[in-house]
């Protein structure tokens, strides 16, 4: 069973993405990069992405994963730091939801997994 | 076995097959991803007949009172006709009946339509220009009951269709609109939750019709309206936004320039800031925000900060094109 299925599927990934969101956008360090971002649309991203790496059902290609972090990495420096701080709410929002250590550090593998096509590297 | 009206053609749909699987059958690929309810790629709307409970799981209330459903999930029940997402809409002629300065650059057009326009208060239209190709939105600032479509419409330097619509265009005049569409409206889902609304510049022009039309639908909790700009001479209607703040004890309507004085009962300052100071807990609020793209996206998020759920937070980016 995926964490996704043990999380209580869906209505889950929303709890997530309003906790995670609220984390992200609330941290000094990262926020400018959300500046000027529909929300609903970043919200909906957020809530793919988080599907994926709970598990769930998804589509995930990190061509996609590249293209959408590309200007960010060129016009405006988004880096590993940056990357570290965006993991390390992921962290927080799971300890929220109650999920136990074993499965936060599995979930933060598969995230920091795609750290590569985020930074295009 | 239900029949699926998909484009003009029929499909017979299988027990237990959701609609994407059905379409698929027949050799139709419509854009799909998750296949799970989950990604909203493969968003589709009921034209005719209704989309299962299941399949509008997760929708925003908006969404689901237009008949849009996710067909991956969709298994349906009985007949449906359906169509990807945004439905084209036929032309209908509309006559300007009435024209009318609000303020220095904002005209009101009041235009009759030679047929019924099946609207919500807060959705926009598309205007066709007469004499060439050029379409732009425009938002409704009447109400359905009302005789006339009302737009309120913001003169843009060098602006082709808004030079048109100010210069041009005259009482007895006509042309074409389609519409119309937009997820930014009043829905009945709790009468006594507070509402926060913030217009800026022509975004009272939606914004007026979502008020009163949450007013006529009985809305009983707060309404704190907004209306910004960058001095006073960008506002408007402020005689009738008072009149109906006089009129419904839960009406605030709270005028905001940037520069210079702001009117009685008003604020000066940076909308975003204004919003931020004045509304510190906006936990269980529903929140309006329409107008310039930046400012709304921006207002979106300060009011997520402020604890108002993503769900309850409804908006209607101006889109500008340059001339």
């Amino acid at each position: 069973m995926s964490i996704y299925d043990d999380l209580g599927g869906d209505a889950s990934i929303d709890a997530a993405v309003d906790i995670f969101y609220r984390r992200v956008l609330g941290d000094s360090y990262i926020k400018r990069f959300f500046e000027g971002v529909d929300m609903d649309k970043q919200a909906g991203k957020q809530k793919a992405f988080l599907t994926m790496v709970f598990g769930g059902p998804n589509n995930y290609t990190g061509q996609d994963m590249r293209e959408g972090h590309k200007h960010l990495v060129e016009k405006m420096g988004l880096n590993d730091t940056h990357f570290e701080h965006v993991l390390a709410h992921l962290r927080s929002t799971l300890a929220e939801l109650g999920v136990g250590g074993d499965k936060i550090q599995e979930i933060i593998d598969i995230a920091d997994s795609v750290r590569a096509d985020v930074l295009n590297k | 076995m239900p029949i699926i009206t998909f484009e003009g053609h029929q499909y017979d749909c299988r027990q237990d097959e959701t609609i994407l699987e059905c379409l698929t059958r027949h050799g139709l690929l419509i854009p799909s991803s998750c296949q799970n309810g989950v990604c909203q790629t493969c968003l589709s709307k009921a034209v005719k007949g209704e989309p299962t409970a299941e399949s509008q799981k997760g929708l925003k209330d908006t969404l689901v009172a237009q008949g849009y459903f996710l067909a991956c999930v969709c298994k349906p029940q009985a007949d449906i006709e359906m169509a990807v997402a945004d439905v084209s809409h036929a032309d209908v002629g509309v006559t300007v009946v009435e024209k009318q300065m609000l303020n220095e650059s904002v005209v009101r057009l009041r235009l009759s339509c030679d047929e019924t326009l099946d609207y919500v208060a807060g959705q926009f239209v598309n205007v066709k220009h007469p004499m060439t190709e050029l379409v732009r939105s425009y938002s409704l600032a009447s109400l359905p009951d009302e005789d006339c479509l009302e737009l309120h419409v913001k003169r843009v330097p060098d602006g082709r269709m808004s030079g048109y619509l100010h210069d041009q265009a005259k009482v007895g005049d006509r042309f074409l609109l389609t519409g119309a569409a937009g997820d930014c409206f009043y829905t009945e889902k709790d009468l006594q939750q507070p509402l926060l609304m913030v217009a800026v510049g022509t975004g009272l022009a939606p914004m007026y019709g979502i008020l009163r039309d949450a007013l006529q639908r009985g809305h009983r909790g707060d309404i704190h309206i907004y209306h910004a700009s960058l001095a006073v001479q960008g506002l408007y209607y402020i005689d009738e936004m008072n009149t109906l703040a006089q009129q419904h004890e839960n009406v605030h309507y709270i005028p905001c320039v940037m520069h210079g004085e702001a009117p009685a009962g008003g604020q000066q300052g940076d909308i975003q800031q204004i919003v931020q100071s004045s509304m510190p807990s906006l936990r269980g609020w529903r929140v309006y925000v329409c107008g310039d793209p930046a400012i709304v996206h921006g207002l979106k998020q300060t009011c997520f900060m402020a604890g108002a759920a993503m769900p309850d937070i409804y908006s209607d980016p101006f889109v500008f094109s340059e001339k």
